[in-house]
């Protein structure tokens, strides 16, 4: 069986076989055209490797959890992740290893060798898959190769390529994966040529960069750009962006790095050498029949074709086309450290000046139109960090599968979520929040008469509602209300609940995270040490950020609700004290769900004719490790949270981030989103609560009162009789 | 997971689909599983099938009554963990005659032609299975009951 083929001799090969990237470099090769030496691991490879490893099976028990349209995107990266996990715990079957490592020492020797997806049914003219499969450049040396080889396999069940194929009508199980391994090019300039542009079909596009082509196609480094009329191949414009990086081989794969001086000043090719990449495209037009989206490079002065596609009706320059949404579920490491420092240093810092300010003023004395003109403002400004939420916020959890998933492939962990325990203690402020709560409950525990009073009155003495009155203040939006005296009776109520059980449900603050952190950096050397070192600080980071962003949130949300009791208790001439509470119209937690793919859940319909359906075993996420057993206490609405007993299992749609000081207070916790890195999970683990995400309709399948049993390790919940 | 429609028509891909079942009968506190030859009434609340009476089964139900039947349509592949789906059934089970077991019969040997002379020996006992509830299991591990509306 033919495993791997010369690049020379796949041109007649089936495309099943060799996929389209290595096809078209056959056929431009076989034109004459200058390409990289390359070889290509058939799709036959592939099926060896999965088979052999008996992957099929598991990959469909994996995906076969849910119903695919059941699950949030969350979800499926979570699944793409445990599947990619299989792929790195599988072992070459020894004869294919020994087949295909001496087949690249034949050809590479030990010359660092770039590795490609070339996934069959891809760049057809219909639909591009460039950049949803994995590529890897300056690899080194047969074994290394055989790993990056491995991944390109997996990376067909990647997120990304899972969702684009399921647009698309597409089934991967019936398909497979070859990949290129082609010899590296040590590229001075590089770039990409649309033969024609998508947006003008009179024009050709040419885009160039200093350096390897990664940075341009990633959209790390902005590329220089020239637009061509095709006819006469003339430059009809030109555009220079400021230049500042490059991507450039590192001791292995590549690296982004500051553009030296010398070569920022200039562009990375001239014009003559723009037009000498448009004539190589028509030419590959004429070869294939259809304008042509290549990838090139020059290397010592002479211009090498790396790939070659049609142009697609999904193509644009600047790879903004429609694979873009998909595309942009994968952020490059620098574009990642960019928003971080961004978010850590002026977005939340601005958002805390904000509030601030708000806070400082005395609403009570406001007269009505400076009221008015005050909630205009903090109206419009919770609409602009709500969408600073989606744009700049909900993306820093990118930080932390980026850490993940390299996490994974560097030890193959039986665990493929065992990365998250490097994650805790960093100091969320949610967590501080929750210990502060745990602080007043303490108080009562050790002051009988002090919780009589509470009980009594709904209040306690001075210093206590001092405290309680801090906690509104600084941590904002602790019931979808902001003080008023329904939310403070909600407060103390949970108080009084929690000082009923005993202490003892501290968050757990990282107890193994050092030793891990040691076992995790102690796979590297040197440089690839200290960038293990670097993209776990980035994963700490934005896991930190992610949770305090909704505090930030909350607060400002809470200062608009605040205005809005105002004007309403004037409209009504009440108490101050006794203003209505106002739940904010859009709840953090409805803007953590805005990029589900699935519909807005609408209650199942749970009877037919002749059949009353009861479910007994719900099948999710394990989320947060552990077993659990207890009553069930559905939450709906916004009050239901006041009710939570000690012990019970919290059911719910989604734990909102701003309502996570009960998670303490639960057995377990049940949630209908899906994920293992949502809030409610990140909490439940911390707490060391078990927890199972991505139960279908949970809160319409559970009835409060069921008995539950809550399995975190195997993400089940099993109703009891009765 | 599935609503209670799509739950119904497991059930009767289930039924339709398989030629067997496991029946599970009481052997004198004991639990005793045999295979047998079933088909299902087109509103899925009755099943039937034969047995010659000399059989253990046949003792067993004339001490308890109470069955429990799995029906499943696993293909003994590593896929079936993923693919397959099985329905638990409880239920009573009597024998019947005169008109009803024709009427049995012709259920059965509806789906079972080639066991015409089996079931029709005047030794082959007809019964009558009332269904009380489904348990349906698929995706490995997703269980929901589907209850008969009498």
């Amino acid at each position: 069986m033919t495993v791997l083929l010369s690049i020379e001799g796949t041109g007649a090969a089936d495309r099943s076989l060799v996929g389209g990237k290595a096809a078209a470099l056959s056929l431009l090769r076989s034109n004459g055209f200058p390409v990289p030496r390359a070889l290509c691991v058939t799709t036959r490879a592939y099926r060896r490797f999965v088979e052999a490893a008996g992957l099929p099976a598991a990959i469909a028990r994996e995906l076969g959890r849910k119903r695919f349209e059941d699950m949030r995107w969350e979800e499926i990266w979570d699944a793409a992740l445990r599947i990619r996990g299989l792929f790195d715990r599988a072992g070459w079957p020894a004869d294919l290893r020994e087949e295909l490592g001496d087949g690249f020492r034949r050809v590479f020797g030990d010359r660092p060798v770039a590795v490609r997806s070339s996934a069959p049914g891809e760049d057809g003219a219909k639909a591009s898959f460039a950049g949803l499969h994995e590529s890897f450049l300056n690899v080194k040396g047969p074994s290394a190769a055989l790993d990056r080889v491995r991944l390109v396999f997996a990376s067909l069940w990647s997120d990304r390529a899972l969702l684009y194929r399921k647009e698309l009508g597409l089934d991967p199980s019936g398909s497979g994966m070859a990949a290129l391994v082609q010899e590296m090019v040590p590229a001075e300039r590089s770039g990409i040529v649309f033969g024609v542009s998508p947006s003008d079909p009179d024009c050709a596009v040419v885009e160039a960069v200093w350096g390897l082509n990664e940075g341009l196609v990633d959209g790390t480094v902005e590329p220089d750009r020239w637009t061509l009329l095709r006819e006469t191949g003339a430059v009809l414009s030109r555009h220079a962006p400021v230049r500042r990086k490059w991507v450039v081989p590192a001791a292995s794969g590549t690296g982004v790095a500051d553009l030296p001086e010398e070569l920022a000043g200039r562009p990375p090719i001239s014009g003559e050498e723009a037009s000498s990449v448009f004539r190589t495209a028509l030419a590959a037009e004429s070869a294939f029949g259809a304008p042509q989206d290549m990838e090139w490079s020059f290397a010592g002065g002479a211009l090498l074709v790396l790939q070659s596609r049609p142009v697609t009706t999904r193509s644009k320059p600047g790879g903004g086309d429609d694979r873009a949404w998909y595309l942009g579920l994968r952020r490059s490491h620098a574009s990642l450290v960019t928003l971080r420092d961004r978010v850590a240093r002026e977005l939340l810092p601005e958002m805390d000046r904000e509030a601030r300010e708000m806070e400082s003023l005395d609403l009570e004395r406001l007269p009505d139109a400076d009221l008015e003109e005050e909630i205009r403002k903090r109206e419009e400004a919770v609409r602009k960090w709500e969408g600073i939420y989606r744009s700049d916020f909900i993306p820093l959890a990118h930080g932390v599968r980026l850490f993940g998933q390299f996490y994974n492939d560097a030890l193959a962990p039986e665990d493929p979520f065992e990365f998250t325990r490097l994650l805790s203690g960093t100091g969320m402020l949610s967590l501080e929040r929750n210990a502060r709560f745990a602080d007043l409950a303490q108080r009562l525990r050790a002051d009988p008469a002090l919780a009589e009073t509470v009980r009594r009155d709904g209040k306690g003495d001075a210093d206590f509602e001092r405290r309680i009155d801090g906690l509104f203040r600084e941590y904002g939006n602790l019931f979808g209300s902001s003080g008023s005296r329904a939310g403070r009776r909600g407060v103390s109520r949970l108080l009084l609940e929690m000082s009923g059980r005993p202490k003892g449900v501290d968050a757990m603050a990282g107890r193994d995270a050092g030793a891990l952190r040691e076992r995790f950096l102690s796979r590297f050397d040197g440089d690839a040490r200290a960038f293990a070192a670097e993209l776990l600080d980035l994963a700490r980071d934005c896991y930190r950020l992610r949770d305090d962003d909704n505090i930030f949130l909350g607060r400002l949300q809470s200062a608009r609700d605040l205005s809005l009791e105002e004007r309403a208790r004037r409209a009504e001439g009440r108490d101050p004290a006794e203003a209505a509470p106002r739940g904010g119209e859009t709840s953090v937690e409805k803007l953590n769900d805005a990029s589900g793919t699935a519909p807005e859940p609408k209650p199942p319909l749970l009877e037919t004719p002749s059949f009353l359906q009861r479910d007994r075993q719900l099948v999710g996420h394990p989320a947060g490790p552990g077993y659990a057993r207890g009553r069930a206490r559905v939450v709906r609405k916004d009050e239901d949270r006041f009710s939570l007993r000690a012990g019970e299992i919290l059911v719910c749609d989604a734990v909102d981030p701003n309502m996570t000081f009960v998670v303490p207070l639960a057995g377990g916790i049940v949630e209908r989103r899906g994920g293992m890195l949502i809030h409610g999970a990140i909490i439940a683990r911390e707490y060391g609560v078990p927890c199972v995400t991505g139960v279908p309709d949970a809160v319409h399948r559970i009835r409060t009162g069921d008995m539950l049993s809550v399995d975190g390790y195997l993400g089940i919940v099993t109703r009891e009789e009765g | 997971m599935e609503d209670a429609v799509a739950l119904e028509q497991v059930v009767r891909k289930l039924a339709d689909t398989q030629r067997l079942a496991v029946l599970c009968t009481d052997e004198r506190g004991s639990p005793y599983a045999s295979l047998i030859a079933f088909a299902a009434a087109p509103d899925l609340k009755t099943l039937v099938f034969a047995t010659p009476r000399p059989t253990r089964k046949y003792a067993n139900l004339s001490g308890n009554p109470r069955v429990s039947l799995l029906l499943d349509n696993r293909s003994n592949r590593e896929e079936d963990f993923a693919e397959a789906a099985a329905a638990t059934i409880l239920g009573n089970a009597r024998e019947v005659a005169g008109e009803e077991r024709e009427s049995c019969l012709a259920l059965l040997l509806g789906k079972h032609p080639s066991l015409s002379s089996f079931a029709r020996s005047p030794n082959s006992a007809v019964f009558r299975v009332e269904v009380e509830a489904y348990y349906v299991v698929n995706r490995f591990q997703s269980v929901s009951e589907l209850h008969v509306r009498r």
